[in-house]
């Protein structure tokens, strides 16, 4: 088993789910309605204890007796691998949810995958998480449709977050050399399977909600090779300021 | 000295933080209990990945065996089998249905994307014409539903499988 190749594997899909969930809970107490307030912060805890979940299988990979709050909090903007996508500002309600069904709609395919992964740890991460992201993808999914298919502003609206988002969608499924070895080992699904079933998702949801998928294939990447917007400083700020102001402290 | 089945017995003592009508056994959570050299091990099955109750059950069952003069105790985290609704006893139902809380029903198939939702029938007046306000309630486990008959609203405990 390669293991550095699976530690920088599991060490993004964990930025992933930290940044999406940080980027969710920043909604607490703003959300357009008391009940998506509740929904999106409780999407965000369920990110951020996959992360934790993942983290600690990072760290027994690493190897250098870290622990997840040390991978979580105290690292430099370039060490994050996570998707640009992810890190995008919450805009409007349907940039936010648009942001989250394209993450959905690749997580869960990618969880069914992994759950019959050889590395057990890993299956077993993707086997808990898949039932929530399921849930979370039918949520997100529900509020395309009905932002897509609503009335002209919202259709408007949503319309332009696709238009916007389409760019880092691209990024889903980056791979680099350490990919393609674990995918010829058999130890993670290969990435083309995981993107057709996305493409199905998005295709299905998108037409229901009469959104138009962009032609234009422009496209950012970037964070999976730690190069990140303007917008990732301000998350760390944010999210380390805890740990970088008081070192080592504990909840 | 205690054996495991005395431990599991203490276990009935701890309730969940945010559902206290509920013990962690009736909850489901707890799997194997077994000595490992001179440490108790207690297998705990987390029910959402981000349920921020878990750490309180752990300490709790933690304080609570101390306080039987066990000293010796740790918690093993289990992730696979993962927990369901499934496990929750039928004790546990009755008792989820008495402190106001719809216990989970069978949902129509979870893999498909717009499957109908669950006919839910409230906890206070018995009546199935209820209606989901919410898919997230006021914890991880929970969606907001309501009483189309008597008007109540109400948690229902999410069917997780």
């Amino acid at each position: 088993m390669n293991e550095a190749a699976l530690y920088e594997y599991v060490l993004r899909m964990s930025d992933d789910s930290l940044i999406l969930g940080q980027r969710l809970g920043e909604w607490c107490g703003h959300g357009p309605i008391l009940e998506e307030d509740i929904a999106m912060t409780n999407i965000a805890l369920d990110l951020v204890g996959q992360a934790i979940s993942l983290y600690d299988f990072a760290v027994l990979l690493e190897g250098k007796d870290r622990d997840h709050d040390q991978l979580a909090y105290l690292r430099y903007e370039n060490e994050y691998k996570n998707l640009l996508l992810v890190e995008q500002p919450n805009g409007d309600f349907a940039m936010t949810m648009l942001r989250q069904f394209f993450f959905d709609a690749f997580r869960l395919p990618l969880f069914e995958f992994l759950e019959k992964s050889p590395v057990e740890q890993l299956a077993a991460i993707a086997q808990k998480s898949l039932k929530e992201t399921r849930y979370h993808l039918k949520h997100s999914s529900e509020w395309v449709i009905r932002l897509g298919d609503g009335t002209e502003e919202s259709h408007r609206r949503a319309q332009a977050a696709v238009d916007h988002l389409w760019r880092y969608t691209h990024e889903l499924f980056y791979e680099n050399q350490h990919d393609v070895e674990l995918q010829e080992n058999g130890l993670v699904p290969k990435l083309s399977d995981v993107q057709a079933s996305w493409m199905i998702t998005v295709q299905e949801v998108l037409k229901e909600a009469t959104l138009a998928i962009p032609t234009n294939n422009w496209k950012f990447e970037g964070g999976r090779e730690g190069r990140h917007s303007e917008h990732m400083g301000y998350i760390l700020s944010e999210l380390q300021y805890m740990q970088r102001a008081y070192p080592n402290m504990e909840w | 000295m205690v054996d495991s089945s005395q431990i599991r017995n203490y276990l009935n003592e701890v309730s969940d933080p945010e559902i206290p009508v509920l013990s962690v056994l009736d909850l489901g959570v707890i799997q194997q209990i077994y000595l490992d050299s001179d440490q108790w091990v207690i297998e705990l099955t987390p029910t959402y990945s981000g349920c921020p109750a878990m750490q309180q059950i752990e300490s709790d069952i933690l304080l609570k065996l101390n306080e039987k003069g066990i000293n010796n105790a740790r918690i093993k985290h289990i992730l696979s089998p993962a927990w369901t609704t499934d496990w929750i006893s039928k004790e546990g139902r009755k008792k989820l249905l008495l402190y106001g809380i719809a216990p989970p029903v069978d949902e129509v198939d979870k893999k498909t994307l717009f499957a109908d939702g669950p006919r839910v029938s409230c906890p206070k007046c018995t009546s199935e014409n209820t209606r989901m306000v919410s898919l997230f309630g006021s914890t991880a486990c929970k969606a907001h539903y309501q009483c189309r008959e008597c008007l109540e609203p109400f948690d229902y405990f999410k069917c997780l499988k």
